[in-house]
Order: C-alpha cells, then sequence, then structure tokens
C-alpha cells in the first residue's frame, strides 16, 4: 500500500467502523489514484452518514418486531438430524425460547472442541483423544456383578472388549475406586475385581449398597460428557461432544481454547464472562435463525442479546429476568402477574416517572419515542 | 366560544398505601347499612349506594359534586371495621416484619452498629441496580440475621412465628390476633422502616392490618337494570354487602357483651369477607360464590389477565372511524391505494372545517346529505355540540354554516387511511393507503402489498381506520405511506413484490415473446404508461425492450436470476437475462432494493405497480393455464425416474439384507438399528431429489414447470410429486414407525423392514396412491397441521416477552441506544450505528460508490 494512502485512510480511521475501512480497501482496485481514492472514500462516508440511525428510533420494538414475526415461520421440531454423521440438536423456535428464556438446563448441551495444529489433522490423535473425554463410569464397563453371600464377596467381572476400546487395566480401576470402598479388602485379577467385606459377616446390605455406590463412580472422562463424536471439518478434525465441560476441556494443552465452543450460555458466562456469553448468545440465535434459512439482521439479535447481558448476568427475557428490571412500576404490571407489582410498588413508595411506552399509553399521552421525542418551540409574537 | 381548554401533562405516578386517616378524610361518606334502595327504589343514605359515592341511575344527582349521570366520576366512602382485619396482599409483608422484630422491645433483631451499615448497602443496591435487586438485598440481609432466637437489643427470649395460611399468624402455639399483629407493627419504630424498604413518613407498618376499608364508588360498580325490571347488583355490591352486614353483626355482639366464641367467628367471617373482597383466587380460601354457584369477580380478578383493566383497558385502546370486511384482490389499483365499498365510505367521515374559502364546496356536501355520496353526515358547532344532517334539519343547517363550523364529510378518493391485519406482527402490518372509493363491499388491495400484511383472498378480513385529525394524518402520510416501508428493517431487504401472475408474466415477457409494435403499445397503454418514447424504433419488439420502458432511464444494475445466470441493466435497458422472482419478488433480489435508494420510495413504489400490471396483461394476452396434461413426463424420463426410485428400493433391501445378516458397519456413535434407518431414509431421499431434478431437466416446457422455474409458485419437488414420484414420508425425522407392534400397519408383516411398509410413497400424486400410501401421507399431513397448531402461540408468547422486554429501547441524540431509566445498552446501535432499513442486507454498498468513482470494474 502507498504512504499518502495509508494516510488517507488513517483521516478516515475515526469517521468509518473499522470492518468498513478494512472492505473498501480489500475493494479498491491497489493502482487507485490518491484523487480517486480521496473521492471513494468521502463518497462511502456520505453513505454511511445517510445510514446511520436517527434519534429516537425504536430499535428495541423493530428489534422484537423482526425477531417475533419470523418466529411463526419456524419449524418446531425439536429434534433434528443434519446428515448422518450429526448429532442430535435442539432447533427452531424451541431453541430461540430456549436461549430467550436464559435457561439454566438446556436440552442439548453440546461442545464443539478444536485442537492446534498439529493435532488437528491426526485422526488417530482425535479419536482417542474424543474417547478420553467421555464421562465413564464404572458400571460401563462392568459385565457382570456377582454377590457371594456365603463369602461375603461381591465380584465385579469387567467387559474386556470395553476395557481395550476405553484403554483401561483394572490396576488403575481400583486405584480410583479404593477411596470409595473403604473397609473392603480388595483383590483384582486382570478381568474382574472381588471386594471381601471386613465387618461383621452377616450385613449382606452393605454389599449391596457398596454396588450402587461403585456403579456411579467415575473412571475416565470428564464430568458432564455424555457423547463424544470426532468429524472432519474442512480439512481438520474435531470433536463434538453432547454434554459440556467447558472449563476442564479449555485447560487441555492440546486444545484449541480461542475456537473451542459450548451452547450452554450460563457456562460460557462463567468461564469467560459477561462479554463471552453475549457473543455466544449472538452466534447461538444466529446459527438458528440461519438454519431455519430466515433473513434477520444481526443487529437485531445483538441488541436482544445486549439487553439480556446489561445488567453484567446473563438475565432472560422473562418476568423475573429483563423485565423485572423495568424502572416503571406500570410497564411492569402490564406485563405479567400485575398485582404483585403495584402492592410491592405501594409498600415501598415507588413512583413511576412515565419515562417508557406502556405508561403513556395507559394514560393517554405521547410516546417519548420517534416523533413523540422533539418537542417544537415556537416564538409566539 | 369554545371552552378554554387546560392542558396538563402528567409528570409522574406515585404508588402507596393508605392511612387508616387518609381514607377517612377522602371518603363522601360512611357507610352504615347493608341495604342498598328503599321501597320507592331510591338509594339510601349511608347504604352502598348512597348518591354521595356517584350516580348510576339517570336522573339523580351526586351529593357530593352536583353532577349528572356519565359527569360525574364518583367517589369513595369507608366503613369502621368493627375489629381490625388482615389485608391478604399484605400477608407476606407482616410475616417479614413479625419475625425480623423483637417480641420483648420490637427493635429490628439487627444490633445496631450492622443496622446503619445495611441500609446504606441497600441505598446503594436500589440506586445502582434498581427495585426489584433492593427487594432481594432486603431479602438477603433479613435472613442473614434471621436465625437468631434472643433479641441483641434487650435479649428476650424469641418464639418462633408461624403463617397458617391464608392469614392466620401464630406465636409458638398461641394465636396472634390482628389485634395484636397490629399492637406489634405499631411499636416498629420510623428509623428502622427502611431497612426493609419503606420510606419513613409515607408508610406505618400497622397500615397493613385494616381498622377503616374504602368502599369504593358506585360508578366503579354499576347496576345493570334487566328486563324485567329487576336490579342486579355488581360483584363488588355483593361482596361489599356481605362485609357491611357481618361487620354489623359483630358490632351489635361486641355492644351486647355477646360470648368470645361468637365474637371469634364473627371476626373470622368478616376477616373471609374483606380477603375474598380484595382477592378472590386465594389458593387457600374457598371463592365467594353467587347463590348459582358463580364464583365472584372481586378487584384482583378486575385488574389481572389478559382480559383484565390494565391489558385490556389500559395498554388495550378502541377506535372509532373504522371499519372491517372481507378483502379481495385489485391489481389495477396503485400499491398505495385501497379500495373502499362506498356503504363504508359513506358511514366514515373526515371531519373538515369550513372556513371562508372552502364554504361554498363543503356545503355542498351538506346539501347531499348522508344518503348521497359524496355527502356528510354530521356539522359539529363551535360550542362542541354535534348535529346530525337529516332531510328535515339539512335546511337550517345550510343557512347557520359559518366558518368555524366542521362538517364531517365521507370519505372521497384521496383522504388518508390506515390499513391493518391481525396479526399486527411487525410494522408493516399497519400501513397508510390513500382511499379509493369502489363499488362492492370488500376492501380492495393491490397483490403487491399481501406479504407485508400476510394477506392471502381465501376470506381474510382487514381493518381500516381513518385518522381525524391533522397531526395524525400528516404522521401517517410521512411515516406511514406504503411506499415509505418497502424496506423491511428486519433485514433491509424489500418486503413487497410482484407475486404470482405478475411474475410468470415478467418472466415470459423478458423471456420469449416477441410483439409486434401495435400490441406492444397496446400493453403497455394498458399498464398506464403513454410516454412510449422509450419504445425502440423497431416492427418487431422483443419482450425486454417493452420491459424495458418501465426502468428508469440511467439505471443501471447487474444481478444474477433465480437460476443463477446474470442479469444485465445498462442505462435502463435490460440486456440480459430474465425478470424473475429473483428481481421481482420481495425479499430477495437487490434491483427492488437498488431502485428504491437511487430512485425514492414514490418511483420504485410506481414501478412495482407497473410492472405487476404489465405481468398481469402479459399474461392475461397470452394465456396461461394449467392442467393435468402439465404433470404428464416425457417417456425417457418416466423411465428414468422409475429407474432410480427402482435402483433407491434395491439398495435399501440389499441394505437391510446386510443389517440382517449382521454384515453392516455401524456408524459412529449408532447403534446397526439406527443405522440401517439412516441409511434408508438417505437412499430413499436422495432418491426423490434426484427425480425432482430430472423433472425440472425435462424438455417439454408445462406451465407448472415454468412457474416452479421464475418462482412464481411452486418448487421442484411439488411437481416431481405431482408427475414421478412422492417419496418418504418422514415423522420427526424419521421413517414412519408409529402404529403396531413391530409394524406401522396389520397389512405388513412384523419387522418388516421394506420402504413401502414404512412409508415410502413410490407413486406419484398423479398416478394416485395406495391405500397404505395415502395413509402414511395422512400421517404427516397431520404432524405438520399440528406442528403449526402448537407453534403460534408459543411464538405469540416469545413475540409479547420480546416486545415487552425492548419496547422503551431507542437511539439517544447520541448515538446510544438506552433503555426508559437512560440506562446504557449499546454504546452504538448495531456495533456500527447503521438503520438496517437504510443499509441493503445490512450492509453499507461500496462497490457502487467504487464503481462510480473508478468506472467498471472487473471482478475476479
Amino acid at each position: 500500500m502507498k504512504k499518502d494512502h495509508e494516510e488517507l485512510y488513517a483521516q478516515y480511521e475515526q469517521e468509518f467502523p473499522l470492518a468498513l475501512l478494512q472492505e473498501i480497501q480489500s475493494k479498491v482496485p491497489a493502482d487507485i489514484s490518491q484523487e480517486k481514492l480521496q473521492r471513494v472514500l468521502a463518497g462511502v462516508h456520505d453513505v454511511y452518514v445517510k445510514s446511520k440511525v436517527s434519534p429516537g428510533e425504536c430499535v428495541g420494538l423493530v428489534s422484537a418486531e423482526s425477531i417475533g414475526e419470523p418466529g411463526t415461520q419456524m419449524t418446531l421440531n425439536t429434534f433434528h438430524f443434519a446428515g448422518v454423521s450429526e448429532m442430535n440438536v435442539t432447533t427452531g423456535l424451541p431453541r430461540i425460547i430456549e436461549i430467550f428464556d436464559a435457561r439454566k438446563d438446556i436440552k442439548t448441551p453440546m461442545m464443539e472442541i478444536y485442537f492446534k495444529e498439529p493435532h488437528n489433522k491426526k485422526v488417530e490423535f482425535v479419536r482417542s483423544f474424543a474417547a478420553g473425554l467421555k464421562e465413564t463410569v464404572f458400571s460401563d464397563i462392568v459385565e457382570e456383578y456377582t454377590l457371594n453371600i456365603f463369602d461375603q464377596v461381591l465380584r465385579v467381572s469387567f467387559n474386556a472388549s470395553l476395557l481395550e476400546d476405553f484403554d483401561l487395566e483394572v490396576k488403575e480401576i481400583v486405584k480410583q475406586i479404593k477411596l470409595k470402598s473403604k473397609g473392603f479388602e480388595l483383590s483384582h485379577t486382570d478381568k474382574d475385581i472381588s471386594f471381601l467385606h471386613k465387618g461383621k459377616p452377616e450385613e449382606l446390605k452393605s454389599l449391596y449398597l457398596l454396588k450402587e455406590k461403585l456403579r456411579n463412580v467415575m473412571i475416565k472422562g470428564l464430568k458432564g460428557i455424555r457423547q463424544v463424536l470426532p468429524v472432519k471439518r474442512g480439512d481438520e478434525f474435531v470433536v463434538l461432544t453432547s454434554g459440556t465441560n467447558l472449563k476442564d476441556v479449555l485447560q487441555m494443552k492440546e486444545v484449541d481454547g480461542a475456537r473451542t465452543l459450548s451452547n450452554d450460555i450460563h457456562e460460557i458466562h462463567a468461564v469467560l464472562g459477561i462479554e463471552g456469553a453475549r457473543q455466544a448468545i449472538i452466534n447461538e440465535v444466529y446459527k438458528v435463525v440461519e438454519a431455519q434459512g430466515l433473513n434477520i439482521d444481526i443487529r437485531h439479535i445483538m441488541l436482544v442479546a445486549d439487553i439480556m447481558c446489561a445488567s453484567g448476568n446473563v438475565k432472560g427475557i422473562t418476568r423475573y429476568g429483563v423485565v423485572s428490571e423495568k424502572a416503571s412500576v406500570l410497564a411492569r404490571a402490564s406485563f405479567e402477574t400485575p398485582i404483585k407489582h403495584i402492592i410491592n410498588a405501594a409498600l415501598e413508595g415507588e413512583v413511576d416517572y412515565l419515562t417508557s411506552v406502556v405508561e403513556n399509553v395507559m394514560i393517554n399521552q405521547p410516546v417519548p419515542l420517534g416523533t413523540g421525542l422533539p418537542g417544537l418551540v415556537t416564538k409566539m409574537k | 366560544m369554545e371552552k378554554a381548554i387546560v392542558y396538563k401533562k402528567i409528570k409522574a405516578i406515585s404508588f402507596g398505601v393508605l392511612s387508616p386517616k387518609m381514607i377517612q378524610d377522602m371518603s363522601a361518606g360512611k357507610i352504615v347499612t347493608p341495604e342498598l334502595y328503599d321501597r320507592e327504589g331510591y338509594p339510601v343514605d349511608g347504604g352502598l349506594m348512597d348518591t354521595r359515592l356517584g350516580v348510576v341511575d339517570p336522573g339523580l344527582v351526586c351529593k357530593t359534586d352536583g353532577l349528572k349521570l356519565k359527569e360525574s366520576l364518583g367517589h369513595f366512602g369507608y366503613i369502621e371495621l368493627a375489629r381490625p382485619v388482615v389485608h391478604i396482599k399484605f400477608v407476606k409483608t407482616i410475616y417479614d416484619l413479625l419475625k425480623a422484630t423483637c417480641r420483648g422491645c420490637n427493635q429490628v433483631m439487627i444490633p445496631t452498629q450492622h443496622l446503619k451499615k445495611q441500609i446504606s448497602v441497600l441505598d446503594e443496591v436500589r440506586v445502582e441496580q434498581g427495585f426489584e435487586a433492593g427487594r432481594r438485598k432486603i431479602k438477603e440481609i433479613i435472613k442473614k440475621y434471621l436465625a437468631k432466637d434472643k433479641c441483641p437489643h434487650c435479649e428476650a427470649k424469641q418464639e418462633k412465628i408461624k403463617l397458617e395460611k391464608p392469614y392466620n399468624f401464630y406465636e409458638g402455639e398461641t394465636r396472634l390476633s390482628p389485634i395484636e399483629v397490629r399492637a406489634r407493627l405499631e411499636k416498629i419504630s420510623d428509623d428502622e422502616l427502611s431497612i426493609f424498604g419503606f420510606r419513613p413518613g409515607e408508610f406505618r407498618p400497622e397500615w397493613m392490618i385494616l381498622t377503616v376499608m374504602q368502599i369504593p364508588p358506585v360508578t366503579m360498580r354499576p347496576s345493570i337494570t334487566l328486563e324485567s325490571g329487576e336490579r342486579s347488583e355488581d360483584d363488588l355490591t355483593h361482596k361489599l354487602g356481605d362485609i357491611v352486614r357481618i361487620n354489623q353483626r359483630l358490632f351489635e355482639n361486641i355492644n351486647a357483651g355477646a360470648p368470645e366464641v361468637i365474637i371469634e367467628d364473627l371476626w373470622d367471617l368478616l376477616q373471609y369477607h374483606v380477603t375474598t373482597f380484595f382477592d378472590n383466587e386465594v389458593p387457600q380460601l374457598p371463592p365467594a360464590r353467587h347463590r348459582g354457584g358463580q364464583v365472584l369477580k372481586t378487584l384482583a380478578t378486575r385488574v389481572s389477565s389478559k382480559e383484565g383493566r390494565i391489558r385490556h383497558n389500559l395498554a388495550g385502546k378502541r377506535t372509532d372511524f373504522s371499519a372491517r370486511t372481507v378483502i379481495s384482490p385489485d391489481p389495477m389499483i396503485e400499491l398505495n391505494e385501497v379500495g373502499v365499498p362506498q356503504r363504508i365510505a359513506m358511514t366514515l367521515t373526515v371531519p373538515e372545517r369550513i372556513t371562508e374559502w372552502n364554504k361554498e364546496y363543503l356545503k355542498e356536501f351538506v346539501q347531499r346529505g348522508p344518503k348521497l355520496y359524496p355527502g356528510a353526515n354530521y356539522i359539529i358547532k363551535p360550542d362542541g355540540r354535534r348535529k346530525a344532517i337529516t332531510d328535515d334539519t339539512k335546511k337550517e343547517i345550510l343557512e347557520e354554516l359559518v366558518p368555524g363550523y366542521i362538517i364531517e364529510r365521507h370519505l372521497i378518493n384521496g383522504d388518508i387511511a390506515l390499513f391493518n391485519r391481525q396479526p399486527s406482527l411487525h410494522r408493516m402490518s399497519m400501513m397508510c393507503h390513500s382511499v379509493k372509493v369502489l363499488p362492492g363491499k370488500t376492501f380492495r388491495l393491490n397483490p403487491a402489498v399481501c406479504n407485508p400484511y400476510n394477506a392471502d383472498f381465501d376470506g381474510d378480513e382487514m381493518n381500516l381506520h381513518i385518522p381525524q385529525t391533522e397531526e395524525a394524518r400528516a404522521e401517517a402520510k410521512i411515516l406511514m405511506l406504503v411506499e415509505t416501508q418497502l424496506i423491511s428493517p428486519r433485514d433491509g431487504l424489500s418486503v413487497v413484490g410482484c407475486i404470482q401472475d405478475a411474475i410468470t408474466g415478467n418472466y415470459l415477457l423478458t423471456k420469449e415473446l416477441v410483439l409486434s409494435r401495435q400490441e406492444a403499445v397496446d400493453l403497455l397503454y394498458n399498464c398506464g404508461i403513454d410516454d412510449l418514447s422509450a419504445l425502440p424504433d423497431k416492427e418487431k419488439l422483443d419482450g425486454k425492450d417493452v420491459f424495458s420502458v418501465l426502468l428508469p432511464k440511467n439505471f443501471n444494475f447487474s444481478g444474477k436470476d433465480k437460476s443463477g445466470n446474470d442479469v444485465k441493466i445498462v442505462h435502463g435497458i435490460l440486456k440480459t437475462g430474465y425478470m424473475d422472482k429473483a428481481n421481482l419478488g420481495q425479499e430477495s433480489g437487490l434491483m427492488l432494493r437498488n431502485l428504491y435508494e437511487q430512485y425514492g420510495p414514490k418511483s420504485t413504489s410506481d414501478f412495482l405497480g407497473k410492472v405487476s400490471k404489465l405481468g398481469i396483461t402479459v399474461l392475461s394476452r397470452r394465456g396461461f393455464t394449467i392442467g393435468i396434461g402439465d404433470m404428464d413426463l416425457l417417456e425417457n424420463t418416466y423411465d428414468e425416474i422409475q429407474q432410480t426410485i427402482a435402483k433407491a428400493e434395491a439398495e435399501a433391501y440389499s441394505l437391510i439384507d446386510d443389517f440382517q445378516a449382521g454384515k453392516l458397519e455401524p456408524l459412529p456413535g449408532r447403534t446397526l438399528a439406527e443405522t440401517v434407518e439412516l441409511r434408508i431414509l438417505e437412499a430413499l431421499n436422495r432418491a426423490r431429489n434426484k427425480s425432482g431434478d430430472l423433472t425440472m431437466k425435462q424438455v417439454k416446457e408445462s406451465t407448472a414447470v415454468v412457474m416452479a422455474k421464475c418462482g412464481a409458485r411452486g418448487n421442484p419437488l411439488n411437481i416431481a410429486q405431482m408427475a414421478g414420484v412422492v417419496g418418504q414420508q418422514a415423522l420427526r425425522g424419521k421413517r414412519i414407525e408409529h402404529g403396531y407392534h413391530d409394524r406401522t400397519l396389520p397389512y405388513f408383516k412384523k419387522k418388516d423392514l421394506s420402504p413401502n411398509a414404512h412409508g415410502f410413497i413410490r407413486n406419484s400424486f398423479k398416478s394416485g396412491l395406495t391405500p397404505s400410501e395415502f395413509f402414511f401421507g395422512a400421517m404427516t399431513g397431520r404432524d405438520a397441521l399440528m406442528d403449526t397448531a402448537l407453534r403460534t402461540p408459543k411464538s405469540g408468547y416469545l413475540y409479547r416477552r420480546l416486545s415487552n422486554a425492548m419496547q422503551d429501547l431507542k437511539v439517544e441524540y447520541d448515538g446510544t441506544v438506552r433503555d426508559a431509566s437512560g440506562r446504557i445498552v449499546q454504546f452504538s446501535y448495531g456495533e456500527d450505528g447503521l438503520d438496517v432499513s437504510r443499509t441493503q442486507n445490512g450492509v453499507v454498498d461500496v462497490m457502487t460508490v467504487i464503481h462510480n468513482v473508478v468506472g467498471e470494474i472487473k471482478r475476479s
């Protein structure tokens, strides 16, 4: 790039959003003359200024309409197969509702785990990594529990092929479960473990309880990851998981933390902070909108994400979330549970300064939005 | 002359609890008797219908303000309760207060040094995060100190306070009567109130126990006279009657020194009646009923829910000067117009003020009167009185008309109207049209505006509103006119566009028609074009030439059509490409968007109107029809499709064989049974898609294919289903599995995995379906129907929540987006401050600018 061009661009740096400036830079022919570039920049500036929002524009309602109106066109089908080798995903309206409600437990928590170079190109590595992620509990690998009443022994025999699959050895398992089986004497072969009850011989129940306790002992993997699936994305391999554990996954050194994603907004908030949550809301909603073949401008989704995150916490668009934070008593009352709001307002002596929309509609006054915002002063002669 | 009008603006509304003294001071009278009327039918003094509380009968005068029916707003009264009673809505707060204060010294059980700190913390939270966060903080604070069973001030041992719902308090095992509760609340000092969130000076906790009760004005609970002459009282009056009656009996019993048990019983009954007066839906109480068993509608019921005061009467308004009827299409009227039946035009009116200059003109309307169109229905005199124009009064009115009078004249062409179709999901659901009075009984609208309203003509009805003031008309015309709403703020693309016939017509015109000069001129004149200078001077005219006449002279455009071919317009002449949905339709191509940007709303809507007229005219002259023959396929296409299906079926069978033989490799993360299902489904869907492609590729042009190609109606899949094969019916992304044990229908063998046993329809709609195929088709049809029925309320609720949460967000003068309390939500709207409806699909059009400066750039 020529030097004087750079100066010109620098002049406009403050005027344009960065993306727009970059777009001009990439689209303008490289051999453009100084004078013509000046004209292009001035021209784009004109267009840009003309395209800016007018003050007083009720952008909130426009966004609500833009998202609400196509809602009727979205499918309700919760589960949907995108091709053969993908997983179940909540899409369509249910997913949108789930995100906007800021639900704590979502229907299909998922992660997409990317890897750093050069791991992302190696099938074998990705496959074994994936297998290691899956939360494996004791009972997953057990073939049979045998309770010997006379000897007071619980014998657990493992499925050899599963052990191989998970790359586990009985020795390791014994280490994992030792803590959980206090009061029992352990002995193992390479196929099974036996627990001998040390205490009074009559108490069969404790052996049974031990069995139940052992069932859910985690042997391998990360908590919460129920299902793993290595897939090819472009020229690299990624792992899709059902169930999430972002915190632990990000700590693994082979994982590319910059691209690895979870679809649980609250988890992202806890791990990456509120800006991460805001971006996650935008991405997740946009993904659904795109999959449904709808065209909703990203700005509308941004605004919803922003209002959900404005308080520093992820708040749902519900009567307990965003709506409860409104300053106006009447606005809150007109949404849901009006009596509760009015009683509380009365007790605390709240004052409604009629700054938003519904209150003014109620008392037949102009709404302070759009053309209702400016006043007109005339000089009477 | 006109009354001096006092303009007042409400600045704020404050909420609070009335003190007993306030209730007495503001009341118009004390109610002492449950009787309503005396023997003559007049309201009894001191009764519930006392005329001091306002009037609901014609002829009576309110004793408080001396006004008549409908003039008097009504006044509150009060009754003195014989014993105090708990207000049901404050029970929770009372409970919290009792728990948090000492039974001995009545101080809040927070050590003094902590109290100050907590109050300041609370204030901070309130200022920073609002009332709701403050409320949560209060609960937190109270909970923190609650666990102690010893008062930090007087060291008195505390008993556990229990609330037996709905309104009985117990301390340990002994019951606290409302008198005792009140006594405790009275002793809480003002200084300590703020820790509970109350404002000292404005509120006393003992007011939450009622000693006197307000009686709402009569106007709030009007009685109705039935046809039989019998009076029927409002539910509230019934309830109040109960309260007053029990209250009196309680008084009498107390004065007579009746046994405590009887007094307790009556007291409880009074408590019950007062409670149900406020809220008749308290979970633990049996609701108060009419004699017939119908539940009484008391105060809380009146306020809440969708039919309640707030959402129905306060947030929702009703209007005069509106009409509703069936809609039907009229492609010959402008986009901006709405066809209004004459009968409606003669009922709806526009007020016009007489001046020196329009006096004669307006007199003509009066002369014609209400029965002749265009006439006038009413006049409004300068003193505000309204007079109907009839044959008798006409002459008199004509004589007295002077400037200053207002005439309510009939609608005439060019009047401003708002047109709306429910559900009003976005702002384009209510647009401004100019009236065109037409014969007939339906509203007429240009089919191009069907899309923003989401209207069709299968019996849809729409509403019309006539703005009555100059301000309203100006605002409607400038902000809401159809042509100003062409670009959707949702995606920055056009929401209106040609539909159906208009698209087909233009497609055929630009694709294949060659016209003689005479035909072309005739055609153009028919769509309202009389300037034919743009038509090339040739005897044989190409359809593109005809179309180009409509384009502005210096319009340049290059884009793609629906099938991906280039469309190029140079200097207002269509050089290459066909006009189809991609460029003429709504929500797609950028041609309309470009036109709008360069030539403004007026010419875009003109253009659109003319283009759709042109398309329709072309089509009706050329002739365009569809029949069963259009579904015919060429011999070899048909064979090919049959082969494709046969191959897919064979593939499915071999998969099943493999599966049964255990030779199938499972897909990662799936069981064998799932794998075979998926692969069969995939194979069959592939076959269906392929047969769709084959159908569209066949050389024989049928009208159905033309429509699908240009996007007017239908898609390749529809045609393939009619002509080739209907294909696999899928339920929830799977083949059909429902029905009997191990099979879908008793017609099949158990565990049959074959395509036709799980909903594969190998026939086409034309060849006809077998019974089992038909049944599978009906299954998916029902599923789709249910999906829609379940979706509508869900998405409706989502929309309501979104709009309620975001309605007060606006862009401030500094470019930030803020909510009503001034809290910043975004520093710059959408991160770049762009208005979506002023961009092209959300981006600033850099290319055009560069284009204009540098000239044509070769596309890499």
